[in-house]
């Protein structure tokens, strides 16, 4: 038998990422110092919760829920009543743990609701969870008492004197109370992966068939892991109250739920840390990309489909596909691939883009004159040159985007069959 | 008293529609007897596989385990009372590897049930478990493996060590050699033999070989029937078995 201590090298790795993570989180604000760049990152926190609790059905329990805003959402209402309670001094709670009673709401919500939900699987799941989030909807419009109507609910968290000099105030403040919770709700949704839990849920997506016949109810494993989600959602929800300090009908919307999905896929729901890199996605897509331009949903929209086209399995299967050919030494044989399909791009994407935009402007700005802005160079909605000439870049750029593909997928499926008889090798088979 | 049968079904019955598949079917396993169920196709061998481990509920009629009802009950529940099947197409965790796919079938006999406060890693009897079952099904060497990726006969391997990992004292393994080898079926025997030790086995197979080889008592299922059920020579010489065969010797099939 091995020893029950022993070093394993992906220990020191492991230990090392997330000292990396912690450290990300704390030196952020002092990088980025501008008070867009602490908003921003305070949204990331929060989103990163969100979709990882997101992941623990999609990714890891294969159960494709369209209405999870209702449980971050609800939770976000609950932390604003609690706040207020606490404000008006009915309620003695520090600020501190008000995402807290966000996660119990949450939490509590997906106990009544998952014991509907989570008794069907697969597209009966996913039909039930959307009509529940229409349901919360439709509710939130009903009554005005709880969900604020039209204003939402306000709070204000700066509650009573200040604690060693924290009053919640200041942004930054805020800010690294959420990335505490952040950091501690990763590492506890990272552990549950590595739990007896956790692991019947990736066997219950894998064959939930065959996870009866091991002596598992499928819908216990699912129930329970929504309820674990529902918690976590809920305490995303509950720093969203504090950070907003306002919580309206829209955080339980079908929007909000259609974003967690999307950008949960974009990162990759395979890989543990594939929704972080979505979270941060999803907060400089709606922040940074829609200042830049109106028509960024549908950008958003190209991008998605793209990934679901080319990448299925998100960022995160990209980042670790291509660790794996660099851990091969192979990495060398791809970068000019990667270039010309980088350039290729970038060209097909500046015609497209433009076009784009001309016709946004020819619909919404029409009044502001023909001529618009655009990289540099100056378009004209009304003059065919332009038209040609977005046109002619687009094409151009997308046909030798093809050219490039087709050249880096050969290279590509060279470069994996050298690595799988390597692999191979070193398996010591034939 | 004498102990119960391990598994016993009482004009046990099953219709799809209209059409009956089991026809008052009546059995009985004697604990630590191994059984193989044989029968031409249609016969419904998977059906009453199916029956007995909770994957179909029974029309009418009943399913005993060590005396115990179990029709109508949950596969899960069945499970949990001793009884672990294997199945004719390979029904694994795909995207999990092959020592978690084993893991996945030790956790619950071992007490672990829904636990989220506990880490897999430290759990060293279910590990120790898993590492026993992998050396006796041979893939040991390819426990980092995802079972999607294991060839044809490892992946029947990996079936089987599911299905007995979890210490089930009665065990039902539908075609465990099917689509193999000569060598590969010689190989599977010995291995079935090894894992069974001590266990009530039933099984279906179509490989005569096999029957023979490893059952102390032949069932023979025609028409959703038991229309024989004795030692294999027995079975060989019985003229219904013969018939039911459409004249085909039992022993060449």
């Amino acid at each position: 038998m091995q020893p029950a201590l022993r070093f394993k090298p992906h220990d020191f790795w492991r230990g090392a990422l997330w000292s990396a993570y912690a450290l990300v989180l704390t030196v952020a604000p002092l990088i980025f110092k501008s008070s867009l760049a602490l908003t921003m990152l305070s949204q990331i926190g929060i989103a990163i919760i969100a979709c990882l609790a997101f992941n623990m059905l999609f990714g890891q329990g294969g159960m494709l829920s369209f209405g999870h805003a209702v449980y971050s959402g609800l939770g976000s209402f609950f932390a604003i009543h609690t706040l207020r309670l606490v404000s008006e001094g009915a309620w003695s709670l520090p600020v501190s743990l008000v995402p807290l009673a966000g996660g119990l709401a949450g939490m509590g919500v997906a106990v009544l609701l998952g014991y509907v939900t989570t008794r069907k699987a697969g597209t009966t799941f996913a039909m039930i969870t959307l009509g529940i989030g229409e349901l919360v909807w439709a509710m939130s419009l009903m009554f005005p008492g709880f969900f604020g109507g039209e204003g939402g609910v306000t709070g204000n968290r700066v509650v009573g004197q200040p604690v060693w000099g924290v009053s919640f105030g200041p942004q930054i403040q805020l800010y690294y109370l959420i990335a505490l919770y952040t950091f501690g709700a990763t590492a506890l949704m990272f552990a549950f992966t590595r739990t007896p839990l956790g692991r019947m849920l990736n066997a219950v997506r894998d064959n939930p068939e065959r996870v009866e016949f091991v002596g598992y109810s499928t819908q216990r494993v699912r129930y329970l892991a929504f309820i674990a989600s529902g918690l976590f959602s809920g305490i995303a929800g509950g720093l969203a109250a504090l950070n907003f300090e306002i919580v309206t009908a829209e955080t339980v919307g079908a929007a909000r739920s259609g974003a967690y999905l999307l950008f949960t896929f974009l990162g990759g729901a395979t890989f543990f840390f594939g929704p972080i890199i979505g979270a941060v996605l999803m907060v400089v897509a709606t922040v940074l990309l829609s200042d830049l331009t109106k028509a960024w949903l549908l950008y958003l929209g190209l991008g998605f489909l793209f990934m679901v086209m080319y990448a299925p399995g998100g960022v995160a299967s990209l980042v670790m596909m291509n660790l794996r050919v660099a851990a091969y030494g192979k990495l060398r044989a791809l970068w000019t691939s990667y270039l010309a399909l980088a350039a290729t791009a970038l060209v097909a994407l500046c015609g497209t883009a433009a076009m784009i935009e001309m016709v946004y402007h020819l619909q919404l700005d029409a009044a502001l004159g023909n001529e618009l802005r655009f990289m540099g160079t100056t378009l004209n909605v009304k003059a065919l040159d332009s038209w040609f000439g977005a046109a002619f870049v687009a094409l151009t750029g997308a046909g030798l985007f093809e050219v490039s593909r087709r050249r880096f997928a050969r290279e590509w499926g060279r470069v994996q069959s050298e690595i799988q008889r390597l692999m191979r090798q070193g398996e010591g088979r034939p | 008293m004498s102990r119960p049968p391990a598994i016993e079904l009482r004009a046990l019955r099953r219709n799809f529609g209209k059409t009956e598949i089991i026809r008052g079917t009546d059995l009985k396993v004697n604990a630590g007897e191994r059984v193989a169920i044989i029968g031409p196709n249609g016969a419904g061998k998977s059906t009453l596989f199916n029956l007995i481990s909770g994957r179909l509920a029974p029309s009418s009629g009943g399913v005993l385990l060590h005396g115990q009802p179990i029709d109508g009950r949950k596969p899960y529940e069945i499970n949990r009372l001793g009884l672990a099947r294997s199945f004719q197409v390979s029904n694994l965790f795909a995207g999990l590897s092959v020592f978690e796919n084993i893991r996945c079938a030790v956790l619950w006999p071992l007490g672990y049930r829904y636990a989220f406060w506990k880490f897999l890693s430290d759990l060293r009897d279910a590990n120790e478990r898993t590492d026993e079952v992998l050396r006796l099904i041979g893939l040991t060497k390819r426990r980092e493996v995802l079972a999607a990726n294991l060839t044809y006969a490892e992946q029947r391997a990996l079936e089987i060590g599911i299905t007995i990992a979890g210490g089930a004292n009665v065990v039902l393994l539908d075609e465990p050699t099917a689509g193999m080898s000569r060598s590969e079926t010689t190989r599977f025997v010995q291995l079935i033999r090894e894992v069974t030790v001590g266990k009530t086995l039933l099984m279906v197979e179509h490989d005569m070989s096999v029957v023979f080889g490893l059952a102390d008592r032949v069932a023979v299922l025609v028409y959703g029937e038991v229309i024989a059920f004795d030692t294999p020579d027995a079975v060989r010489a019985d003229a219904r078995v013969r018939e039911a065969y459409l004249g085909v010797p039992v022993a060449g099939h």
